[in-house]
């Protein structure tokens, strides 16, 4: 599994310098942050930051101009998606896709087949998903049919299926109801006590930040900041990329107001 | 070499028509993502139009054209709205293979109707003449029907580009629910370009029958060369679909006479087969 | 698709059909020879179609071009017996090695081509083989090969005054290739054909090997296919290649399949069902020299199912059950409304 140092935990994912352009637009400029063993990582950042983009140059969905991208000691930058995924980084979609004519619990299976070619046990691991991620009542429904927040979460147990050591998420809770939030937060937390380690893009701070133990912060093909949680939303230049520059000074004047008061 | 030159310009020739033939295809195709499976049938419909109204009524195919075009228009129209406009809610061949039991029925019905025959025009204005330029012998009926045809082609690109209503089919063909966002009426804009396809066709239709043979199996070869020209040029580029046209009329005459006659579909079919292996979507497609 | 149940609910399936198929053979042993050839059709389109629906039905990639794999199978059949003057058994398993490897050949560059652009390309590729084999004097070109008289048996495969036999052995083939698609479809490379089918970028990160499984599905789906050909050949005593290798044969495994509905197990075999005896019935009431009627009853058949409903007999079949159920909720909730 991987040498530790002085008690520091392995770093399973280890992004350096991936560069992405489509022509003229640099859409991933040099950016490197290690995901450790066990841990969530948040990727946050406004519209357009390139978050996706980065998602898809670690999976091999894009090559990526430059950078490489270390996996558990793996060297899989550039590798097709399927190698990525069978080395245990399994990816979910930003616009879901689920495979619309099959049955919810046939959607789970194909990612159960992954790590298990006989079939009763890879029903047997398809049925445990199912239930973790409460699709027990919709199990024979043709997938097309759910609801977006169902889909997502068969999405989630299709992965789930596969026996990921990492799980990357690709804003999950668009689309949810708070209630459909909290459950998914609650699920995530429960993998993570499992042992699975997550690197999420997401954009409901609620749902992130309280769960995630190191946040990467993008935008406009940037990192622009790496800490924890706690840490990220007092900074500066987070600040001015959610709100811009102005809107931000002017809060930060309110806030020196406040406090002189 | 004024052997070469003949067989080239006999190539071209025939290119022109491949082209119009074509153009129609490639319409329906950019805008409708339909694989038209009768459209080499509309041709031969057009062409027995053309042919009964010269044989019964003497009408020369020079004004003949018109009444093709007209019909295969509203065939075209009534195919649209009849046949692919409930297979385009379904799956995605549910339309190419609907217009190909279409394509069987015209062709059966022609058969049974019109009986196998091959069946030429032998009294009209331009038949039987030619231009002679030095060792080059030009067909008149095929210079005729050729020249026609590309004016055709420039006119529909012209139409395309440059009016409203091409604007319209162009915004449909690209995103159709923004194009309805926007207040064009799809619906018609389908029906349309399919009766549009019918026109090209059936003009085409209405100019061979001077110098080409009607039978009933006349459309299925013109359909198979038109597929291939369509995507060989890219679908939905008439630019595309006429320098594909115009290699496969070169391809099929020059394999034809430089190698053997049999291979002259073998050359057709193999260059597109080259062209997609290297550009996959077809030399202009997008 | 429930795998726990697929042993118990299979052999009631194959009970089913071997009694389906057995049944009407009895007033037939009397000698109606028309009613037996269209039973082996039946069963040898079923099977065809079966073939077909591996790769273009479950894993939806369609092609048109499959008729080359069954014309090397009838090709590698009928070289067999007539240039080389064997039984053709060495042929039949020859033949669909060759097919098995082309269709990995040819293939390859294909499924990079995406939508009407791969339909295209396997037309070309059909016109290609039937041109290439029309002028090929190794194979007699277009004259092509005729059987000479032999030994009538299951040595030769071949008989001339019954077609019981054939019968038999078309079932045999039907057998083998629907009880092998059965099997795939209960396990992981059946759902990965689909997976691939649904959603290719979705399969890939799902840890599917997309082009693996289309060139798996596309090798094993020719060399049935060539098996198919083969049978055909020992059948027709004559290989020519309009007969095997052209368009129109490639469409009809296309239309049956899709009658009966791509992606399904039974598709194949209702289509086939529907289709040969519509077929065969029209062209001999009808059908005559040319007169076209039986064709024109088959367009006018694949145009109203590909309008009413493109899922095919299976598609139907599944909106009545839809129908039956929304019926019986709704009686039972207007009973529960009354009192």
């Amino acid at each position: 599994m991987g040498k530790r140092l002085g008690g520091a935990k392995l770093a399973l994912l280890e992004v350096k310098g991936i560069s992405k352009n489509f022509g003229s637009l640099l859409a991933n400029d040099d950016i490197s942050f290690d995901v450790k063993e066990g841990s969530i990582v948040g990727l946050i950042g406004p519209n357009g930051a390139g978050k996706t983009t980065l998602f898809n140059c670690i999976t091999g969905i894009y090559k990526a101009n430059k950078g490489t991208v270390k996996f558990l000691e793996h060297n899989i930058t550039n590798l097709p998606p399927y190698r990525v995924a069978r080395l245990g980084a399994v990816r979910t979609f930003q616009i879901v896709h689920t495979l619309k004519e099959m049955s919810v619990f046939d959607n789970i299976m194909i990612g159960a087949y992954l790590r298990e070619s006989n079939s009763e046990r890879a029903d047997k691991i398809a049925e445990d998903c199912l239930n973790i991620c409460y699709l027990k009542e919709v199990k024979n429904k043709r997938a097309g049919d759910l609801t977006i927040g169902l889909k997502k979460r068969l999405e989630l147990a299709r992965a789930l299926a596969t026996g990921p050591k990492l799980l990357m998420l690709d804003e999950c809770m668009a689309g949810l109801t708070s209630t459909e939030v909290k459950e998914s937060v609650e699920l995530i937390k429960n993998l993570k006590n499992k042992g699975i380690t997550f690197l999420i893009v997401e954009h409901i701070m609620e749902a992130i930040m309280p769960i995630a133990d190191n946040i990467v912060v993008l935008d406009s093909g940037i990192k622009i900041a790496e800490d924890k949680p706690e840490i990220i939303i007092r900074n500066e230049k987070v600040i001015e990329a959610y709100f811009g520059q102005k809107f931000s000074k002017r809060l930060q004047k309110k806030g020196g107001e406040n406090t002189n008061d | 070499m004024t052997m070469f030159l003949q067989v080239t310009i006999d190539g071209l020739l025939t290119g022109m028509i491949y082209a119009l033939v074509a153009s129609g295809l490639s319409l329906i195709w950019g805008v409708m993502d339909v694989l038209n499976f009768a459209h080499g049938e509309f041709l031969m419909i057009g062409m027995y139009v053309s042919y009964w109204l010269g044989f019964l009524m003497d009408i020369d195919p020079l004004i003949s054209w018109i009444a093709s075009g007209a019909f295969c228009f509203i065939i075209g129209i009534l195919t649209y709205k009849l046949i692919i406009h409930h297979c385009l809610s379904g799956p995605p061949l549910s339309a190419l293979l609907a217009t190909f039991g279409l394509a069987m029925i015209l062709k059966n019905i022609a058969l049974n109707r019109f009986s196998p025959n091959f069946r030429i025009l032998t009294h009209t204005i331009l038949g039987g003449k030619k231009i002679i330029l030095g060792d080059l012998v030009l067909a008149l009926p095929q210079l005729i029907a050729g020249v026609f045809a590309l004016i055709v082609v420039f006119i529909i690109y012209l139409i395309i580009k440059r009016t409203r209503l091409g604007w319209a089919i162009q915004a449909t063909a690209m995103d159709k629910e923004a194009a309805e966002l926007m207040g064009i009426k799809t619906e018609w804009i389908f029906a349309f370009v399919f009766g549009l396809g019918g026109i090209c066709v059936g003009i085409a239709g209405g100019l061979l029958p001077s110098y080409l043979a009607v039978h009933p199996e006349v459309g299925s070869l013109f359909s198979l060369i038109a597929f291939v020209a369509v995507a060989m040029g890219g679908f939905g580029s008439i630019p595309g679909a006429l320098l594909a046209a115009l290699c496969i009329g070169l391809a099929e005459s020059l394999g034809g006479f430089y190698i053997a006659p049999v291979f002259k579909y073998v050359v057709v079919f193999g260059l597109y087969l080259v062209v997609v292996m290297f550009r996959p979507k077809g030399l202009f497609g997008w | 698709m429930k795998n726990r149940q697929f042993k118990k609910q299979d052999i009631y399936w194959f009970l089913f059909i071997i009694l389906l198929v057995l049944v009407p053979l009895i007033p037939q042993v009397a000698g109606n020879t028309f009613i037996q050839h269209v039973l082996v059709l039946v069963l040898l389109y079923a099977s065809m179609s079966q073939a077909w629906n591996i790769i273009g039905g479950y894993c939806g990639q369609v092609s048109f071009g499959h008729s080359v794999f069954f014309g090397i199978g009838a090709y590698g059949a009928g070289m067999a017996v007539v240039k080389f003057g064997m039984t053709p058994w060495p042929g039949v398993i020859f033949g669909a090695m060759i097919a098995m490897i082309v269709a990995l050949l040819i293939s390859y560059p294909c499924f990079k081509l995406k939508g009407h652009y791969f339909a295209i390309a396997t037309f070309a590729i059909v016109e290609i083989f039937n041109r290439l084999f029309m002028v090929w004097y190794w194979v007699e070109g277009a004259l092509g090969l005729d059987y000479p008289l032999v030994d009538e048996g299951w040595k030769n495969f071949m008989w001339y005054e019954t077609k019981i036999p054939y019968y038999y052995g078309a079932l045999i083939l039907f057998v083998i290739i629907f009880g092998l698609v059965r099997y795939i479809e209960h396990n992981r490379f059946g759902f990965y054909l689909q997976a691939v089918r649904e959603d290719q970028e979705t399969a890939e990160s799902t840890g599917i090997n997309s082009t693996l499984i289309k060139m798996l599905a596309m090798g094993l789906s020719a060399f049935l296919a060539a098996l198919c050909g083969a049978f055909f050949a020992q059948y027709s005593l004559r290989v020519d290649p309009p007969m095997v290798m052209c368009l129109s044969i490639s469409m009809t495994f296309v239309l049956v399949t899709i009658l009966g509905g791509t992606g399904t197990f039974l598709g194949p075999l209702l289509g086939a069902m529907i289709l040969i005896p519509l077929q065969e019935y029209t062209r001999v009431l009808w059908g005559g020299l040319g007169s076209g009627i039986d064709l024109i009853l088959f367009g006018i058949l694949i145009v109203l199912i590909m309008v009413r409903q493109p899922k095919g007999i299976m598609g139907i079949m599944n909106e009545i059950i839809k129908f039956q159920k929304n019926r019986k909720n709704k009686i039972i909730s207007e009973s529960w409304e009354k009192d």
